[in-house]
C-alpha cells in the first residue's frame, strides 16, 4: 500500500468512527435518567415549555439529532445546562489550556526521564541499578495516577508544605499534578527503551563500535538512543489515552480548571451538551493521535504499511 | 528448551509442564502468584467471616485510628494527633479494651478492615466477571473471523477497527451515566471495548495455523471448521490467551477503582476498592489512615497482577510470538 492510500484509508475509518461515537453519544444522552433542570418540581408547565423550546428539547429526537450534527459541523456544541447561557464551546475553550499544559508537561517529563532511566538500565543491565529501574517501571505501570496524586498531595503539600495543595496559579502549582501523571509514561518508556537498547548493545554494529574503542556508555548515547527512541513514538497513542483517563481524576484532586475536572462535574449534573462535547473532543483527540502516530511510523518504517495496521 | 526437559529424560515434558517450570524460576512472578492467592482467599473468607460487621454503623466509634494489640509500638496504638491534640481516641470514645479496629473506623463508625475485605472481594469479582466476558467474546470472535472466508473476515475486522477507535474511558462514562451502576453493569461496560485485544490475538493465531500441515491434514480428513477451531486452533493458542487474560485483570481492577473514585461506579454503602478510596479521600488530609489501607491494597494487587502477567508471558511465550 502506498502512503497516500494508507493515510486515506485511515481517514475514512476515522470519519466513520467519529460518526458512530457522536451518534451513540447523542442517543445515549437522551436515555439518561433525571432532568437537566435543577428545580423541576417548581417549574410551571408554561415555564417548562419555554425552557424546552429554548433548548430544543421538545422537537422530535431525529430532528434534534440532525440539528445537533449540523451545529457540530459549524463548531456550535450547544448551550451548557449547568451554567446560564454559557455555550459549551466557550466553556471548554477556557479550560483546554490547563489540560493541554498538564498533558504536555507530563508527557515531556515522563518520556525524557523514562529514556534516561531505560538507557541507564540497559547499560548497567543485570546490576542493582537495573533492578532499581525495573522496580520504578513496575510501580509506575501498576500504581494508578490518582493514588500517586493523593499521596503527593499529602506528603509534599500537606505535611512538608513545599508546594501548593491545589489550584492553578503559577508554575509551582502545576508540579504535583504533572508528576502524578508523568509516572505512567515514565514507566512505559523506560521499559520500552531498555528492551530496545539491550538489543542495540548486543548487535553486530555495537560490537564493531566496541572494537573501535568506544565504551558501552558512548555506544548507548551515540548509536543506541536514536535507534531505540524512534520506535517509542508507537507508545504515544496508548500514553495519550492513559493521560486523558488519569487527568480526569488528577485534575479533580488538585482542582485544576481543566477539561477533566469539568467533565466529572458535568456527569454529576446531567449536563448533556457538555458531556457530549467532551466525549467528542476526547475521541477526536484519541483518533488524531493514533492516526498521526501510525502515519509517522509508517513513514519511518514502511513495513508497517504493508501489514495494514499499527504495531500495537 | 527447559532445564527440566534435560534432567528428566525419562518423561516427555509437555508444553504446560515446560511453561510451569519456566514460571517457577521467576521469583517475582511466584511471589506475586502467592500474593494474589492470598488476596483471593482472604476475600472469599470475608463471605463468612469479617472481624466486625462491615455495614454496622457505631456512632460512638467514628474516625478511630488503627489499633492492633501487640503492634502498638509500630504506631497501631489508637493514638492520633488532630489539630494539635494528641490523645488516645479509643479512651476518649469509651471503646472497651477488647474491641480493636485494626485499620480504624470511618466517619460512620464502620470497621475499615471488614470493609476492605469486602471491597477486595467486590473489586476482584468485577474484574473476574469482566475478564471472563472479555475472554468468551474475544475468543469466539477471533476464531470466527480468523477461520472464515476472506469476505466475512474483512467485515468483522472493519467492525473491530471502528470500535477500537472509541476510547474505553468514553464508553465507560457514557454507559454508566445511563445504566445504574452495579457489579454487573460495570463489568459489562468494560467488556464493550475490552474484548478487542483478545479477538485480535486469537484471530492472528488462527491465521498463523490455518495453512499449516496439521490443519490442512485435518481438513482433508473432513474436519469441520468448528472442530478445527476447538480441537486445533484453541488448544494451540492457550498460552497467549492466558497471558492476555492476565494483562486484562489489572486493567479491570484499575477501571473499577477509577470509576468509583470519580463517583460513576458503585454507590455507597457498597464497598469496593474504588468506593473505599473515594470515601477515604474526603478526609485524606487529616485522617490519612482511612485512605491508606485501600491505597496499599489496590497498589499491591496491581503490582502482583502485572508481575505475574510479565512472568507468564516470558514462560508461555518465550519467543514473543503473541506480543502486541
Amino acid at each position: 500500500m502506498g502512503l497516500a492510500k494508507y493515510a486515506l484509508r485511515r481517514v475514512v475509518f476515522m470519519v466513520v468512527t467519529m460518526w458512530v461515537i457522536i451518534t451513540a453519544t447523542f442517543f445515549l444522552m437522551h436515555l439518561l435518567p433525571g432532568s437537566p433542570y435543577v428545580n423541576l418540581q417548581k417549574l410551571t408547565p408554561e415555564q417548562l415549555e419555554i425552557l424546552n423550546t429554548r433548548y430544543g428539547l421538545n422537537r422530535p429526537i431525529l430532528e434534534q439529532y440532525l440539528l445537533y450534527f449540523a451545529n457540530l459541523l459549524t463548531g456550535d456544541l450547544g448551550t451548557s445546562f449547568q451554567f446560564k447561557n454559557q455555550p459549551v464551546t466557550t466553556l471548554l475553550a477556557g479550560r483546554v489550556g490547563a489540560s493541554v499544559q498538564l498533558g504536555v508537561q507530563a508527557l515531556l517529563v515522563g518520556t525524557s526521564a523514562g529514556i534516561v532511566v531505560g538507557v541507564i538500565a540497559a547499560v548497567k543491565r543485570h546490576t542493582p541499578v537495573d533492578s532499581g529501574a525495573t522496580i520504578v517501571a513496575v510501580l509506575g505501570r501498576s500504581v494508578p495516577s490518582f493514588i500517586l496524586a493523593a499521596l503527593l498531595q499529602l506528603v509534599v503539600a500537606v505535611n512538608l508544605r513545599l508546594l501548593p495543595i491545589a489550584g492553578w496559579r503559577d508554575f509551582s502549582s502545576t508540579i504535583l499534578p504533572t508528576l502524578a501523571l508523568a509516572m505512567a509514561p515514565l514507566a512505559d518508556s523506560a521499559r520500552f527503551v531498555r528492551t530496545e537498547m539491550v538489543e542495540v548493545l548486543e548487535s553486530d554494529y555495537a560490537e564493531l563500535a566496541r572494537a573501535n574503542g568506544l565504551s558501552t556508555q558512548q555506544i548507548a548515547w551515540r548509536h543506541g538512543v536514536r535507534n531505540s527512541v524512534i520506535p517509542l513514538i508507537t507508545l504515544l497513542g496508548p500514553m495519550t489515552v492513559n493521560l486523558l483517563t488519569g487527568s480526569l481524576v488528577v485534575e479533580n484532586i488538585f482542582a485544576v480548571p481543566g477539561i477533566g475536572e469539568q467533565f466529572v462535574k458535568s456527569v454529576l449534573n446531567n449536563d448533556y451538551p457538555t458531556i457530549m462535547a467532551v466525549t467528542i473532543l476526547y475521541s477526536g483527540l484519541f483518533l488524531l493521535v493514533t492516526f498521526a502516530v501510525d502515519v509517522l511510523y509508517s513513514i519511518i518504517d514502511p513495513r508497517i504499511r504493508l501489514s495494514g495496521g499499527g504495531r500495537r | 528448551m527447559s532445564a527440566t526437559a534435560l534432567t528428566d529424560l525419562g518423561k516427555p515434558s509437555g508444553y504446560w509442564a515446560d511453561s510451569w517450570a519456566r514460571l517457577k524460576r521467576k521469583r517475582a512472578a511466584m511471589m506475586s502468584l502467592g500474593v494474589i492467592i492470598f488476596f483471593i482467599a482472604v476475600s472469599l473468607l470475608s463471605l463468612w467471616f469479617t472481624p466486625h460487621n462491615p455495614n454496622a454503623q457505631t456512632i460512638t466509634h467514628i474516625n478511630l485510628p488503627p489499633r492492633i494489640p501487640g503492634l502498638g509500638w509500630l504506631g497501631f496504638d489508637g493514638v492520633s494527633t488532630i489539630a494539635g491534640v494528641t490523645q488516645d481516641r479509643y479512651a476518649a470514645a469509651g471503646v472497651p479494651a477488647d474491641v480493636n479496629y485494626w485499620l480504624g473506623t470511618d466517619g460512620l463508625g464502620r470497621d475499615l478492615l471488614s470493609r476492605l475485605l469486602v471491597g477486595i472481594r467486590v473489586s476482584l469479582s468485577i474484574a473476574g466477571l469482566a475478564t471472563v466476558l472479555d475472554l468468551s467474546v474475544g475468543i469466539i470472535y477471533g476464531l470466527v473471523s480468523g477461520l472464515n472466508k476472506q469476505r466475512v473476515d474483512t467485515v468483522l475486522q472493519r467492525f473491530i477497527e471502528v470500535l477500537a477507535g472509541i476510547p474505553t474511558l468514553v464508553v465507560l462514562v457514557l454507559l454508566l451515566t445511563v445504566l445504574s451502576p452495579g457489579l454487573f453493569t460495570i463489568a459489562v461496560a468494560m467488556v464493550i471495548t475490552g474484548w478487542i485485544p483478545m479477538a485480535r490475538l486469537v484471530r492472528a493465531q488462527a491465521l498463523r495455523f490455518r495453512d499449516q500441515e496439521f490443519i490442512v491434514a485435518a481438513q482433508a480428513l473432513g474436519a469441520s471448521r468448528t472442530w478445527l477451531a476447538l480441537r486445533h486452533v484453541l488448544p494451540n493458542s492457550m498460552g497467549v490467551i492466558v497471558v492476555q487474560t492476565m494483562f486484562s485483570i489489572p486493567s479491570a481492577i484499575f477501571f473499577e477503582a477509577f470509576l468509583s473514585f470519580i463517583g460513576l461506579g458503585l454507590r455507597p454503602p457498597m464497598a469496593s476498592l474504588g468506593t473505599l478510596l473515594n470515601e477515604g479521600f474526603q478526609t485524606f488530609t487529616f485522617l490519612p489512615f482511612q485512605m491508606l489501607a485501600p491505597m496499599v491494597a489496590l497498589s499491591v494487587l496491581m503490582v502482583a497482577f502485572n508481575l505475574l502477567a510479565d512472568g507468564l508471558r516470558d514462560a508461555f511465550d518465550p519467543k514473543g510470538v503473541g506480543r502486541i
